[in-house]
């Protein structure tokens, strides 16, 4: 897209002060710098220890039930090849769905918390902290706290705790502590804010455990890792199913942990098309959350990224019906793929991620949630775009039980 | 922990897409910092700081520095309110850059950044108020306290011209670690801003040197680990931080965070070069607003009536025996 050099690969970043070209960083305060820096060597030294791997291969197999199937989404395809042959291009791609909704906890969000949980072990530190927003890192981060025995304490934005209720409740059977956050936008960014906060004050016996591909480094290389398990998997069951690699791949993107998770063992495969989709919340004319598409570079949350801000620098409000969207930053390995041109940042609306939701309900018996439907809307954008022997992946990153009283609302009948 | 997995799993190394761009082990101290500049080109800023001090070495007694957010909560006040704030004993102030997610701050700070968002405060107008107040004050040296953001989309370097050209004297940029000097921190210093830095209780021995290697003016000591307005610090284990410090810069240290009362400032300029005092103000602002929180008659004066008993708090400790 722009003029900047090609690397020789896209997979190398960070480099050793957590920037990914001019993205990322360690923009934080002094109080958190040697936290972060204790964190940095826990982490380094973990990822070359085959312990580590071990316990992360046992649990990732046991807890959470991975691999997640690689399916073949057999009426989707038929419905888009339809859709091609009423536009006269007789096209429609291959469908197939990386079922991260299947994981125990029901979205992708696990598979960084186990491995975030795992290090907090080695670490030593037993009180855990996390903000969320939809609450699926959330639920993920009271599940592994329980399961290992550590205490929980979750930030959630008082907007998201009213539409997310049962994942609150979820948090709430498994142990945690959910704290409603009252301050700004009432939003994951003010969880966000609120649990830097947490974390300014108890540095010593506690860890953050972030959920997605944002704050200071290490995080957004960390999280990636933790991730990549999604894209690792893909590759190597689409060479079983196909013999060879996807033609494309497609995921949504709130702070991007799914989505890099997905793409990146792909991103040095010149020939796969790689699909970003941010939350267009009303349009981008109106609120949305599409920070590529409508933002601008600036610093929060401890790394330089795309942001939704004023011409003052002041961060505005995200917009999305779907609260894991809902964020006004992206990870800025995202920001970087973007000004690389390797990925294609797009985005998808409200009522289009409402529809795809029905859609794929209906022909795949699969309730995904508002998040991945974002994927889906563009999916039935792209396919029927596409030759038939074309093989687009889209990663449903969890599944859709969390919204259904939102969905409900918007579709006019309420749930008793 | 690796007794909890069967030995069948040990072998392989599971991440293949793990590329160690970062040496494990690495101590990421050594990595990233510009060697200090020796001096600022232009000491002209960083000298109206150095004179207050001395002033205040002269009298034998520490610095009163006080924190108030700009425009709030509407700019005329907070003008006045600045105007007031030496008259009253302040012999440094701090003016708060307003931003949406002050990540370090507590609730106080917080809303009174909303509060003058809310009116149209902005990194402008902000430095139009600091340049009527230097109209009328050229001696009591001006800190811009805030976050990165706003800045970085001001534009570094033009916002390093404007805020000189203002009056201002030095900035306090709470997310700028020494790690991210190039950022800010070098670009300010050759422009002739002191950059203020802050250290904690989680700065050791080890990373003192490099979080001092490039400030100036004075280092501002964050007495608890936490945000600003919570707790109140241990005065005694204060004194010895600011100890710790002075062994490694003969800047002075001011310290800040909690101070909320006269007896509390006292405390604290037994061991101090200075004491911050900004959330107790802003609490106090905050209890003279009406219900739409807009300023009353009683406003700028609440601010003057507890800036003076800090004055007095800072006024009654002699250090005269301690030169
Ligand atoms: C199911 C699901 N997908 C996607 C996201 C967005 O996060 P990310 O972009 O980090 O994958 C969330 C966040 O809550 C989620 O719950």
């Amino acid at each position: 897209m722009s003029a900047q050099a090609q690397p020789n690969s896209f997979r190398i970043g960070p480099d050793e002060r957590g920037h990914f070209g001019q993205f990322g960083g360690r923009f934080v305060a002094e109080t958190l710098m040697p936290n972060i820096l204790e964190l940095e060597k826990a982490y380094n030294e973990a990822k070359v220890d085959p312990a580590f791997h071990a316990d992360m291969e046992y649990f990732s197999k046991h807890y959470i039930g991975r691999p997640s199937p690689l399916y073949f989404a057999e009426r989707m395809t038929e419905h888009l090849r339809e859709v091609s042959t009423a536009s006269g291009l007789s096209g429609g791609a291959k469908i197939y769905f990386k079922r991260e909704e299947l994981n125990h906890t029901g979205a992708h969000k696990v598979n960084n918390v186990l491995g975030q949980i795992l290090l907090a072990r080695r670490m030593g530190k037993k009180r855990i902290i996390a903000e969320t927003g939809a609450g699926q890192h959330g639920v993920a981060t009271a599940t592994l706290c329980a399961r290992f025995g550590l205490e929980c304490i979750v930030y959630m934005g008082a907007v998201d705790v009213e539409r997310q209720k049962p994942n609150v409740f979820r948090m709430n059977m498994l142990g945690a502590k959910v704290v409603p956050v009252q301050s700004g936008t009432k939003t994951l960014k003010d969880a966000m804010n609120e649990a830097l906060r947490d974390w300014v004050t108890n540095v010593a016996d506690t860890f953050y455990c972030i959920g997605t591909v944002a704050g200071p480094h290490p995080y957004p290389a960390m999280v990636r890792d933790f991730q990549c398990v999604i894209g690792e998997e893909t590759r190597q069951q689409m060479m079983e199913m196909e013999g060879r690699l996807p033609d494309s791949l497609v995921a949504c993107i709130g702070g991007g942990s799914n989505a890099i998770g997905l793409f990146h063992p792909f991103l040095d495969d010149k020939d796969v098309e790689i699909y970003g989709v941010e939350a267009a919340g009303h349009g981008l004319d109106k609120l949305h959350a599409a920070s590529l598409t409508g933002g601008r570079p600036g610093v929060l949350h401890g790394n330089r990224t795309y942001l939704l801000m004023n011409q003052d620098g002041q961060i505005s409000d995200a917009h999305s019906i779907s609260a894991g969207l809902d964020y006004p930053g992206i990870g800025p390995e995202h920001a970087w793929l973007h000004e690389m041109g390797r990925v294609a940042y797009i985005s998808a609306t409200d009522d289009e991620a409402l529809e795809a939701f029905q859609l794929c309900s209906r022909l795949e018996g699969i309730l995904p949630a508002l998040e991945p439907s974002h994927a889906l809307a563009k999916v039935m954008e792209l396919a029927p775009k596409k030759p038939k022997d074309h093989l687009m992946v889209v990663n449903i990153s969890g599944r859709g039980d969390k919204d259904l009283f939102q969905i409900a609302e918007h579709l006019g009948n309420k749930i008793a | 922990m690796a007794g909890l997995v069967p030995a069948i799993h040990v072998l392989r190394l599971r991440f293949k897409t793990w590329i160690p761009a970062t040496s494990a082990g690495m101590t990421p101290l050594h990595h990233g910092f510009t060697p200090p500049l020796s001096r600022a080109k232009d000491p002209a800023m960083i000298k109206r700081i150095e004179a207050r001090f001395e002033q205040c070495r002269a009298e034998g007694r520490a610095a009163l520095v006080t924190y108030v957010m700009a425009g709030d909560p509407d700019p005329e006040t907070s003008l006045a309110i600045l105007k007031s704030l030496p008259r009253a004993g302040a012999d440094i102030v701090e003016f708060g850059l307003p931003f949406t997610d002050p990540m370090a701050d507590g609730p106080a700070i917080q809303a009174a950044g909303l509060r003058a968002l809310k009116v149209g405060q902005d990194t402008v107008k902000t430095l139009d108020l600091i340049r009527r107040f230097r109209a009328e004050d050229q001696d009591t040296p001006v800190i811009l306290m805030g976050y990165f953001n706003p800045i970085f989309v001001y534009g570094v370097d033009r916002f390093l011209a404007d805020a000189k050209d203002a009056g201002v004297d030095g900035l306090i940029v709470v997310d700028l670690p020494p790690e991210e000097d190039d950022e800010l921190c070098l670009p300010a210093l050759k422009a002739g801003l002191a950059f203020i830095r802050l250290a904690t209780p989680t700065t050791d021995d080890h990373r003192l040197p490099a979080v001092l290697a490039n400030t100036a003016g004075f280092v501002y000591y964050v007495s608890i680990t936490g945000i600003t307005g919570a707790a109140t610090p241990d005065f005694g284990k204060v004194a010895s931080a600011v100890e710790r410090i002075k062994h490694h810069t003969p800047l002075p240290v001011v310290v800040g965070f909690g101070v909320k009362s006269g007896a509390h400032a006292a405390a604290v300029a037994k061991g101090a070069d200075g004491v911050v005092v900004g959330s107790a103000l802003i609490d106090v602002l905050k209890g003279t607003l009406d219900d739409q929180d807009r300023a009353t008659s009683r406003t700028v004066e609440a601010v003057t009536t507890l800036v003076k008993e800090l004055s007095e708090g800072v006024r009654s400790v002699s250090k005269r025996a301690a030169a």
